[in-house]
């Protein structure tokens, strides 16, 4: 269009969380937009909330004009996300138009037609109720009910083009074959769309994937590439707009403790308070029970806590909490400790995240620890993965949350696990517990590898665990070798020293 | 007792396609074997509530309204033969 240049897009927010960054602030004003993706891919949805947010947001009007799905269907079907479409239309906010065809009578071509008739009923709608969002879904069904596609394409250029000119912002829906080909199956984009928003369902690691990607936004800025996204039962679509956050760097000098004075002398004065920490170490060295440290330190500062525990029961963790000396059950009583239980297995990696980012959303915590990462990452892809500890570390950084991840080696002797590997660049400070074999003993041993911002104690130190607790003693002085599993003892041993 | 024949042209406008469809119906009315059609025409740019009672979306379209089953068939209506075998209605000679 001639005039589009000159005009400057203005932006209107689709409500979808995340997609609104990806998409640099919304669809474009009186644009038309394809969102076209497979069968089951949330399309529907797309269309449904992208009028949703502009009654409970913006308290403005939307029509929906559907050619499948029978308008009864619809209203229950997203009943479940707490739209309740007929009580809009009581108010007069929402307007479907039944383009459905009608199985019991069907419609016969003879010559040629056009498709007045919809633009008319489609105006019609608009004009009686101020509507500034149409949504159209899915052309699909047009193109079955009819053969005559170029008419109809030239129809649907035409319908768009009246509603731009009435200021209506207008988002379809068309079906693709592939995940990755032609746009649509019968080549709407090129005629009608303005932008075009692919949405994918894709199959990884035998695990479900959605993701949405703004292939065009004409005239305006936006992001690249494909995002996941998920669906939840309370916001409907929801997009994790990955590339879009910054990994900041810890920003704030103010100290937290770990729970362990030691532990925090070693870290030159305990965490930074929006840091995340990831501690790595075998079963049996002690991850749990530092975990369950940082949380009491949190408590007995005043700061709200939450845990998110993907190994043990909340019974073994309050059984193993009590005998450390920390009465869990009496600070969950308080309001400021909060400790939820997962299974790994229960929900898709995205799921999980967008619950975790919910529940720290409404607690407001201080402090969040995760027992364990690897557990999460055993059940997911090594993509979804990767994405899932940016986004949460991004959301805790931003949110001034302090941050402690665990991960499980999978050797006793010596490090290095996979969780480590891809995340260790994502965390500000790693700490190790390893075991090491010395004089037909298994003793501990705890390094701080790494701070950013900060120095600390690069020195191995001897721990041990009793019924008390962890106690870190002095640095290892005579050997070498423990990280590697492969320690090496000078003559004058190490017994004695520690 | 036979039912009246009651038929709707849904047009958008005085269009030269409305006007070729409305000849073209009245052409095929006239082959009809047994009694009066009654045509109604409707423009829906002037009634868009009739084209949403009538879930009309290509103009255009004819309806028989009566006798029930309700039948349906949309176009310029060009071939006479067709329309009738739509609106499944009998022409007073058979067709060769």
């Amino acid at each position: 269009m001639s005039g589009d240049a000159l005009v400057p897009v203005t932006k209107r927010p689709t409500g979808i969380l995340g997609f609104d960054v990806i998409s640099d602030g919304g669809l474009p004003v009186a644009r038309a937009t394809l969102v076209a993706g497979s069968a089951g891919s949330a399309k529907t949805i797309f269309a449904t909330q992208f009028l949703v947010s502009g009654i409970v947001d913006n308290d403005e009007a939307g029509v929906f004009v559907t050619f499948e799905d029978r308008v009864e269907d619809i209203r229950a079907n997203v009943h479940s996300f707490g739209w309740d479409i007929a009580k809009w239309e009581e108010e007069g906010k929402w307007r479907f138009v039944d383009a459905a065809p009608d199985p019991e009578e069907p419609t016969a071509v003879v010559g040629s037609f056009d498709l007045s008739g919809l633009l008319a009923r489609i105006e019609r709608a608009v004009k009686e109720t101020n509507a500034t969002r149409v949504s159209l879904d899915s052309l699909n069904a047009l193109f079955i009910q009819f053969s005559e596609h170029p008419i109809l394409r030239a129809e649907l250029f035409r319908i768009t083009t009246v509603l731009k000119r009435m200021g209506v912002t207008v988002v379809f829906t068309a079906e693709r074959i592939e995940e990755y080909g032609e746009v649509t199956r019968h080549g709407v984009e090129e005629f009608v769309a303005d932008n075009v928003i692919i949405l994918r369902n894709l199959l990884d690691n035998e695990r479900r994937r959605r993701t949405i990607e703004i292939l065009k936004l004409r005239g305006a800025p936006h992001q690249r590439g494909e995002f996941p996204f998920t669906i939840t039962s309370r916001e409907g679509i929801v997009v994790l707009p990955l590339s879009g956050i910054e990994l900041t760097q810890s920003s704030s000098t103010v100290r937290v403790t770990s729970g362990d004075s030691k532990l925090d002398d070693m870290c030159g004065g305990g965490f930074f308070r929006d840091s995340i920490t990831l501690v790595s170490g075998a079963t049996g060295t002690g991850k749990t029970l530092l975990v369950t440290q940082f949380l009491a330190g949190g408590m007995r500062s005043g700061e709200r806590c939450l845990l998110f525990a993907f190994e043990e029961s909340k019974d073994q963790l309050f059984r193993n909490a009590r005998a450390w000396g920390f009465d869990f059950e009496e600070m969950e009583r308080s309001g400021r400790l909060m400790v939820v239980n997962r299974y790994p297995h229960a929900m898709a990696m995205e799921d999980h995240l967008v619950e975790m980012q919910q529940m720290i959303a409404d607690f407001r915590p201080n402090r969040v620890a995760v027992d364990s990462l690897s557990a999460l990452e055993r059940v997911s892809s090594l993509r979804s993965f990767r994405e899932f500890v940016i986004s949460l570390t991004s959301y805790l950084k931003t949110h001034e949350v302090a941050g402690l991840f665990t991960s499980t080696t999978p050797n006793l002797l010596g490090g290095g696990s996979v969780t480590e590997k891809h995340i260790s660049t994502l965390t500000d400070s790693i700490i190790l517990l390893r075991y090491v074999e010395a004089f037909g003993e298994m003793l501990r041993s705890i390094v701080v590898l790494k701070m950013r911002g900060s120095q600390h104690d690069s020195q191995l130190h001897q721990y041990t665990i009793d019924g008390t607790g962890m106690h870190i003693g002095e640095p290892f002085r005579h050997v070498v070798g423990i990280l590697s599993g492969n320690p090496q003892f000078d003559d004058d041993g190490e017994r004695g020293d520690v | 007792m036979i039912q009246e024949l009651c038929l709707k042209l849904f047009v958008a406008g005085d269009s030269p396609r409305a006007r070729e469809a409305a000849a073209n119906l009245a052409r095929a009315c006239a082959e009809l074997a047994d009694g009066e059609a009654r045509i109604e025409t409707v423009d829906i740019l002037l009634d868009p509530g009739a084209a949403d009672e009538f879930r009309v979306l290509t103009t255009p379209t004819v309806v028989r309204v009566s006798p029930m089953p309700r039948r349906r068939v949309t176009g310029d209506l060009r071939d006479v033969n067709q329309v009738l075998s739509a609106l499944a209605l009998q022409p007073r000679t058979p067709q060769p």
